[in-house]
């Protein structure tokens, strides 16, 4: 097993090794998890197998997440550096981008070559549909890299759900407004996650065009060009899905659409848990306070962890945006979602459980202190949850 | 940090760096990217110019490297 070793400034040494180095093949190989659908219905003929890959995902993956419990692993600052150069880690999100497109392309052809029972179709349909919407994860973590590679590497595994704006949307958007009430992808106390997405897709479309709007201007390129990153990344999009309408029929047009929307689904659920009420304050200037660990919410189980490169441990990611995936760390005390996020989303699903367990957590959080003031709250809730919470 | 000595002529510093990520702004280099012209003085840069990289740390927040 790999070891990294480093000098502490107090003159002291750390040793670390990655308890989860080979696990991470785990986040390699979940975009493939629909073709275990597939692969059954395939040796079986028995529909049911289309259904496996959504089981694997809500019932599978929370139950894991409940028996393996939370993650000890946590690499000392100071091996980082050795720990970000190692190109094993870098390899494996690289690797994951041909996976997600040979999982898309391989149920699209697998819907569009056999006449399955609609509920069939429909289930395998939304299990590629949110496996894509991993693939906004995996783009996730390679648009926050420096590397020309990885930058072009986001923009096509992003072509796969469809989404090709997210990257500059999140790097760009997300990360200098999140936890604010003008930022479309932090959620707010009191919105339900199907008001959240109908402002937070548009709302990220529109930031995201904007920001890559102002880049060309300066460049004095036009909008509508190649040289517009969110077009590029859509230009791929539209030759896929356009090829395998001509290919496969109008069968095609619902399985697009159901796996575009799924896919996008996917992030909304994420962002809306992310952040769900939390709040910077502004400073004397007006000007936002830092984004601190305390703005994230968290959950460091270890099984959704590996499957999700360590998206997770989201407040060291905000606090550093660009650091990888396998030197992301955990800290006590810090906003805790008590489950994974496959978990998460079925609380999310339901408003009335999540604002339950969510509201009460929200308020509990030492700089919260039950103050709304100290909250991002829906301002239509707000009247609401003053007379059911008091004002702090 | 600036810091100078009486005395001494202080040569203005033009590069820059971010804090939080390491990303450099070097004004004899620009930034093509964002659009950024070789030349352009860090000065210049908009009043809500934000790290290309991190975005997460602001204008007044970069270091004059030396
Ligand atoms: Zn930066």
């Amino acid at each position: 097993m790999q070891t990294y070793t480093a000098q502490r400034a107090d003159g002291g040494t750390d040793v670390y090794t990655d308890g989860k180095r080979w696990w991470w093949f785990l986040s390699l190989l979940n975009p493939l998890l629909p073709l275990v659908g597939v692969l059954g219905y395939l040796a079986t003929d028995a529909a049911a197998w289309l259904t496996v890959p959504l089981l694997l995902m809500f019932v599978v993956a929370p139950l894991l997440d409940w028996l393996i419990g939370e993650d000890e692993n946590n690499p000392p600052e100071s091996v980082v550096p050795e720990l970000e150069d190692d190109g094993y880690y870098r390899l494996l999100t690289c690797a994951t981008v041909p996976l997600h497109y040979i999982a898309f392309l391989t149920v699209a052809v697998f819907v569009g070559t056999h006449s399955l029972p609609w509920w069939g179709f429909v289930a395998i349909t939304i299990a590629i549909g949110i496996a894509d919407g991993f693939a906004i994860n995996t783009g996730h973590e390679l648009g926050h890299k420096r590397t020309e590679l990885e930058k072009w590497l986001a923009k096509i595994v992003l072509a796969v759900p469809a989404y090709g704006h997210f990257w500059i949307e999140h790097n760009r958007g997300h990360h200098r407004d999140v936890a604010t009430p003008e930022d479309p992808a932090s959620a707010r106390m009191g919105e339900t996650i199907y008001c959240f997405a109908l402002r937070e897709i548009p709302g990220a479309a529109r930031r995201a065009w904007q920001i890559e709007r102002e880049r060309l201007a300066r460049k004095g390129q036009p909008v509508i060009s190649l040289h517009n990153e969110v077009l590029q990344s859509y230009v791929i999009t539209l030759v896929m899905q356009i090829g395998l309408i001509v290919a496969f029929g109008w069968i095609m047009l619902p399985f697009l659409a159901i796996h575009n929307v799924f896919a996008w689904w996917v992030l909304t659920s994420a962002n809306y848990i992310e952040h769900y009420g939390l709040l910077r304050l502004k400073d004397d200037s007006g000007r936002y306070e830092r984004c601190q660990p305390h703005h994230s919410w968290n959950a460091n189980h270890i099984y959704s962890n590996l499957l999700l490169f360590h998206l997770q441990r989201h407040s060291d990611h905000h606090a550093n945006p660009t650091r990888r995936y396998q030197s992301l760390r955990h800290f006590p005390d810090l906003p805790s979602l008590g489950s994974g996020y496959y978990g998460t989303y079925l609380l999310a699903y339901v408003p009335a459980l999540w604002f339950r367990v969510m509201d009460a957590k929200l308020l509990a959080l030492p700089h919260v202190a039950g103050d709304l003031n100290r909250v991002n709250v829906a301002p239509e809730k707000r009247a609401a949850l003053e007379a059911r919470y008091g004002h702090g | 940090m600036l810091r100078s000595k009486p005395g001494t002529v202080m040569a203005e510093p033009t590069v820059f760096r971010c804090p939080g990520c390491g990303y450099v702004y070097d004004e004899a280099k620009g930034d093509d990217h964002e659009g950024y012209p070789p030349g352009m003085r860090f000065a210049q840069l908009p009043n809500d110019f934000v790290c290309p990289d991190c975005a997460v740390r602001y204008k007044e927040d970069f270091e004059a490297v030396s």
